[in-house]
C-alpha cells in the first residue's frame, strides 16, 4: 500500500512541475488531452480491464456530458459546475437504465450492443440540429472559472484537467483494492463463481457500467469547457474504438497502463502528423505491431523488455569474467 | 403515389441493400465459425471490391466483367496476405487484442486505399443500363436485379461448397471442434485461410455490386461493415439462412423507416431495431438458447 502512494506521489509531483518543464505552448495542449483521454480510458478499464465486460459505445457517454454542458451554458446561460453535475448524474442514470438489459448480454453480442448505442447517441447528435447544431457543432461555451480564476489558457487548463484526472486515478486504484475490485474481478474470472460466492453480478455490473460513465461525461464537460466547441465527429465509433485501444495497448487491469495508453494514443497522430497522408497507414501498423508484440499491453512490455536487456548484458559480463 | 405502393418501393430496394448485409454477414460469420475471431476489417474487403474495380474498370480501361473478375481476385489476395501476416502469426491471443488487431489492420487498408485512390467518391457504371423497370407500380433498377441475381448465386454455392464438398465439410468439422478436426487429420490453419479467402471474396462481391448503386469511396466499409455485423449478429454468427434473413430484415426495415419516418435517422432505426432484438433474443434471432459450460 505504502508503496501504491509513492507511485502516486511521483505522478503527482510530475504533473506539477510539467508546465515548467514545457514553459507552455503547444505540447501544454497535446497534455490537457492526455489528461481527458486518461480519465476516459481509466473509466473504461474500470469495466473492461476489471469487470471484464466491452464497451464499444464508451464515446457516447463522453459526447453526452460534453453537449448536455455545453447546450445548458452556452444556450441557457446556466453556470457551468452545476451543469457539469446535472449533466454527470444525468449521464450516470441513463448508463444506468440501459446497462441492465445491455450487460445482461456477452461476448460479441454485448459488443454488438454497445456499439449500436453508441452509433445512436451519434446519429441524434447529427440530427438534432436545433439542439445540437447538428454537424456543424456547438460553439460559444463558455470557460470554467473559479471566483476570478478563470481557466482559459492552456496551463490553466492543463493544472484543472489534471486535478480531475488524478482525483480518477486515485479513486479507482482505491476502488480495485477493496472489496468491490475484488468482486469485479471475481466476475471477469466466472460470473457464476462470483455469484456462488455472494457477488450480486447483475447489479455490480451495471453499477460499474453507471460509474464509468459518470467519469466519462465529466471528462465530457471538461473537454467541452477547454475547447469551447463541440462537434459530432469527436464522439463516433471511431472514438470508441480508440477508447478500447487505449486500455488494451496500455495493459487491461492497469489504472496507471491506461494513462500509458491514453499518453501514447494520443501523441502518436501528433508525432505522425509529419508523415502527412502516410499517417493513417502508420497508425494502424503501429497497433497491429503492439498487440502482435506486447499482449499484455506497455505496463506489462516494458518492464518484460528492459528486463530481457538486463538478462542479455548479464551474460554478456558472465563471459567477459 | 399512393401509400401501399410506396410501401412496395422502400420494400424493393431495402430487400436489395439487405442482400449486399447479408452477403457481408456471411463473411464474418465463416471467419467467426473458422477462428472465433469478429474480423473488424470485414467492411473492408467490401470497399476494396468497390475500389479495385473502379480502379481496373475506370483507369486500367478494362471491360466490366473482367475488371470485376480482376477486382474480386485482388481483394482476395489481400485478404490471403491479412491473414498470413497478422493472423497467423498469433498462436495465444485473447479474443479482445484479435479484435484489436482486425480494427488496425482495417484502419492500414483504409488508409492505403486513399493514398492509392483518393479521398473522392468514385462512381461504377451499372452492370446493364439504367433504364428503370416497373414493378406493380414501383420501379426497380436493372442493378437491383443484378444484386439479388448475384446474391442468390453466392449464397447457392456457398450452401453446396459447406454441404457437399469435402473442403466445405472440413471447414464444418473446424468450425465445431478445431481440435476434434485437427485429430482427424484436417489441417486447420489451411482451413482459417480458406475462411479468409471465402469472406474476403464475397465481400468484394458485395461491394463490387453495390457500387453502381451507393457509390464508392475509401471510407465506405465502416458502415457497411457494421451493417453486416449487424445482420450476422441477428442471424446468431451462423452462415446459414439466419444471417440472410437478418440482413434482408435489417435492409427492409432500414428502408421502410428512412421512408416512413425519417432519412437522417435511417441507421439509427437499423441499430435500435437490433438493440430490441438482442434485448429480447440475446441469442440471435435464430438460434437456439445455449446453456454455457462454467
Amino acid at each position: 500500500m505504502k508503496r501504491a502512494f509513492v507511485h502516486f506521489l511521483i505522478l503527482a509531483v510530475l504533473v506539477l512541475i510539467a508546465p515548467f518543464l514545457f514553459k507552455g505552448g503547444y505540447l501544454m495542449n497535446v497534455l490537457v488531452f492526455v489528461g481527458i483521454n486518461t480519465m476516459l480510458a481509466v473509466a473504461l478499464n474500470l469495466l473492461l480491464g476489471f469487470a471484464g465486460q466491452i464497451s464499444l459505445g464508451h464515446a457516447a457517454f463522453f459526447g453526452l456530458g460534453a453537449y448536455s454542458s455545453g447546450i445548458m451554458t452556452a444556450t441557457f446561460g446556466i453556470n457551468p459546475w452545476p451543469a457539469m453535475v446535472f449533466s454527470a448524474v444525468a449521464v450516470m442514470v441513463l448508463a444506468f437504465a440501459v446497462g441492465f438489459p445491455i450487460l445482461k448480454l456477452k461476448g460479441h453480442y454485448l459488443a454488438m450492443a454497445t456499439l449500436g448505442m453508441g452509433i445512436i447517441v451519434y446519429i441524434v447528435f447529427n440530427e438534432a440540429v436545433a439542439l445540437t447544431g447538428g454537424p456543424s457543432g456547438l460553439s460559444g461555451i463558455p470557460s470554467l472559472a473559479l471566483g476570478k480564476l478563470v481557466f482559459d489558457n492552456d496551463v490553466k487548463n492543463f493544472y484543472l484537467i489534471w486535478a480531475f484526472t488524478l482525483t480518477t486515478v486515485l479513486l479507482s486504484l482505491n476502488l480495485v483494492n477493496s472489496r468491490v475490485g475484488r468482486a469485479l474481478r471475481a466476475i471477469h474470472d466466472s460470473e457464476v463463481a462470483a455469484r456462488v460466492m455472494g457477488v450480486n453480478a447483475r447489479l455490480l455490473k451495471v453499477q460499474i457500467f453507471a460509474l464509468s460513465a459518470f467519469i466519462s461525461a465529466i471528462a465530457g464537460s471538461l473537454y467541452a469547457h477547454t475547447m469551447a466547441f463541440v462537434s459530432p465527429a469527436s464522439f463516433g465509433f471511431n472514438f470508441s474504438v480508440e477508447l478500447v485501444t487505449m486500455v488494451i495497448i496500455g495493459g487491461l487491469g492497469s489504472i496507471y497502463g491506461s494513462l500509458l495508453g491514453a499518453a501514447l494514443l494520443t501523441f502518436l497522430p501528433e508525432m505522425l502528423r509529419a508523415f502527412q497522408d502516410y499517417d493513417i497507414v502508420i497508425y494502424g501498423l503501429i497497433l497491429i505491431l503492439m498487440t502482435m508484440f506486447m499482449p499484455g499491453g506497455l505496463v506489462r512490455g516494458i518492464p518484460a523488455m528492459i528486463g530481457s536487456l538486463r538478462v542479455r548484458r548479464g551474460k554478456e559480463g558472465e563471459e567477459r569474467a | 403515389m399512393e401509400l401501399t405502393q410506396q410501401i412496395l418501393q422502400y420494400l424493393l430496394s431495402g430487400l436489395s441493400t439487405g442482400a449486399i448485409y447479408a452477403l457481408i454477414g456471411f463473411g464474418f460469420a465463416i471467419i467467426y465459425n473458422a477462428t472465433s475471431i469478429i474480423n473488424f476489417a470485414q467492411g473492408e474487403f467490401v470497399m476494396l471490391g468497390g475500389m479495385l474495380s473502379y480502379f481496373f474498370s475506370s483507369v486500367l480501361k478494362l471491360p466490366l466483367p473482367a475488371a470485376v473478375v480482376a477486382a474480386v481476385l485482388a481483394a482476395t489476395a489481400g485478404g490471403v496476405v491479412f491473414e498470413r501476416l497478422a493472423i497467423r502469426p498469433l498462436k495465444n491471443a485473447t479474443p479482445l487484442s484479435l479484435v484489436i488487431i482486425t480494427i488496425g489492420g482495417s484502419i492500414l487498408i483504409r488508409g492505403l486505399a486513399m493514398l492509392a485512390w483518393g479521398k473522392d467518391t468514385h462512381a461504377l457504371p451499372p452492370f446493364s443500363g439504367s433504364e428503370p423497370i416497373e414493378v406493380a407500380g414501383a420501379t426497380i433498377l436493372p442493378q437491383n436485379l443484378w444484386i439479388f441475381g448475384i446474391t442468390v448465386v453466392i449464397i447457392v454455392v456457398n450452401k453446396l461448397f459447406f454441404n457437399y464438398s469435402i473442403t466445405g465439410k472440413a471447414m464444418r468439422a473446424c468450425a465445431s471442434n478445431r481440435r476434434a478436426a485437427g485429430l482427424v487429420g484436417i489441417d486447420v490453419r489451411r482451413m482459417v485461410l480458406f475462411s479468409f479467402v471465402i469472406s474476403s471474396a464475397m465481400g468484394s462481391m458485395a461491394g463490387i455490386i453495390i457500387a453502381p448503386l451507393t457509390m464508392t469511396a475509401y471510407d465506405v466499409g465502416i458502415m457497411l461493415g457494421l451493417k453486416g455485423f449487424c445482420a450476422a449478429i441477428i442471424g446468431g454468427l451462423s452462415s446459414g439462412f439466419g444471417t440472410v434473413l437478418g440482413g434482408l430484415l435489417l435492409g427492409v426495415l432500414e428502408s421502410l423507416g428512412a421512408g416512413l419516418i425519417s432519412s437522417g435517422y435511417k441507421d439509427a432505426i437499423a441499430f435500435i431495431i437490433l438493440l430490441l432484438i438482442l434485448f429480447i433474443r440475446p441469442q440471435g434471432l435464430f438460434r437456439k438458447a445455449e446453456t454455457e459450460r462454467v
